[in-house]
């Protein structure tokens, strides 16, 4: 079977997601850069895959498939049978907490934390001036979320239950730049569950992997 | 089989989602309103269903799940094979209703929600609208509905030529734009968005939950 291609930067957090699922789930991939600061995903060639012009986009076959939430599941219903097993549950009933979590990381984690992410990591490298009073006023949503998250990961190794699932591997990406380059880190390591879940997760072969590909891309 | 119970309330988007899937499933449900107006939805008793303290929440049997888009999903899923399909009918139809599902849930639900907000639900709390908070979101809801005046003029429904979730869950926020927040033209003005939104909007599904306006 050819390779799967997946178009986009290993520094997007989106196209990081996509990743960690592939790896998880050992599927042959193609990994084919594209360059954000010469808006390559503005470009024709990259539109007529992905309308919005974002990465990542997944090319399996005859599908092309963008939202790296989308790309997750995708990889993860296809390729049930190798891999990590379980990512989706093993019940309807547990499918659909995962989905839930999935969900809260979607529409609750994920904007304050990307906005931390921008702000913190990347206005500074890239000469945009940073807003503090939205700052601060996203590091205490951002609090808020975490104490919510601390409370149920008291209760329950992994956000769905007891085994590693998709609802974790969404987080993995903006977390990272959180704890590793944001000067934030004490919003994960200060919550002593979370801090554990954080530990774990990003131990994991897939994320670790990851984590050398990006050393070896910023040697470059 | 115990009735799937639904805690929120008639005039919320996320509520009104839940319930036309239920419709559009064909399965029965009791609403259960939570005063949201009052506060009730930050009460210890909601919080212990669902600690982010938002509706709405369903119950069905020993299950309790909330995130709306998360509750259609299990339902279209428990309820293959019964009322109206909303999954496609092979695992690509159904990685591209997952694609449209995200499109809503991370480009069109925030600046449509921003502007509903705005003329009207601030105003009903004693606020004035934000007019440039407005005009932004109309700004971002536009390049967003060129891209899918794109799409649905290459196919009849988001994910296809086959009616979807992610067709569905555009229908609460997209019916106060246009009945009640005077944004219409942002859909009539699109040829094929509007025959797009007559024939989702027609649906009995929707028409029964969209009923009674703010």
């Amino acid at each position: 079977m050819a390779a799967v291609k997946l178009y986009g930067p290993l520094a997007s957090t989106a196209t990081s997601r996509a990743l960690a699922c592939l790896l998880e789930k050992q599927v042959e991939y193609q990994l084919i850069p594209v360059d954000l600061k010469k808006r390559e995903q503005k470009k024709p060639g990259f539109l007529a895959m992905q309308p919005f012009g974002q990465v990542p986009v997944l090319q399996d076959g005859a599908l092309t498939l963008f939202e790296s939430r989308a790309i997750v599941r995708y990889i993860a219903e296809k390729y049930a049978a190798q891999g990590t097993i379980g990512l989706l549950g093993k019940s309807l009933a547990e499918r659909a907490v995962i989905e839930q979590w999935m969900e809260v990381e979607s529409q609750t984690y994920n904007p304050p934390s990307s906005f931390l992410v921008f702000q913190l990591a990347f206005a500074p490298l890239w000469g945009i001036p940073q807003n503090q009073t939205e700052i601060a006023k996203n590091e205490k949503k951002f609090s808020n979320v975490l104490d919510v998250y601390e409370k149920r990961l008291s209760e329950s190794k992994y956000l769905a239950g007891d085994e590693f699932s998709i609802a974790d591997l969404s987080h993995l990406p903006n977390t990272e730049y959180i704890v590793k380059a944001t000067g934030k880190a004490e919003l994960i390591t200060s919550r002593k569950y979370v801090n554990a879940w954080w530990e774990n997760i990003s131990s994991r072969d897939s994320w670790k992997k990851i984590r050398e590909m990006s050393k070896a891309d910023s040697k470059k | 089989m115990a009735t799937i119970k639904v805690l929120g309330y008639p005039l919320s988007t996320a509520t009104r989602l839940v319930l036309c899937c239920l419709e559009e499933k064909q399965v029965d449900y009791e609403l259960v309103v939570v005063d949201a107006a009052a506060g009730a939805h930050k009460q210890p008793q909601y919080l212990a269903l669902n600690p982010f303290g938002l509706v709405p929440t369903i119950q069905d049997g020993d299950l309790t799940l909330f995130e709306s888009r998360a509750i259609v999903k299990y339902l279209a899923k428990k309820y293959k094979g019964q009322g109206t399909e909303l999954f496609g009918n092979s695992l690509s139809e159904e990685a591209l209703v997952e694609q449209w599902c995200e499109v809503e849930g991370q480009s069109y639900n925030s600046p449509a929600l921003t502007i509903l907000s705005q003329i009207l639900f601030v105003p009903k709390k004693g606020g004035t609208t934000d007019e440039a908070l407005v005009e932004m979101n109309v700004e971002k809801l536009v390049k967003v509905l060129d891209i899918y005046e794109e799409r649905l003029s290459k196919s009849k429904y988001l994910a296809g030529d086959f009616f979807s979730l992610a067709d569905l869950q555009h229908l609460p926020t997209t019916h106060y734009l246009v009945t009640d927040c005077g944004k219409g033209d942002l859909i009539s003005s699109r040829k094929h968005v509007k025959a797009w939104w007559e024939d989702i909007s027609c649906r009995p599904a929707w028409k029964k939950v969209s009923e009674k306006g703010p």
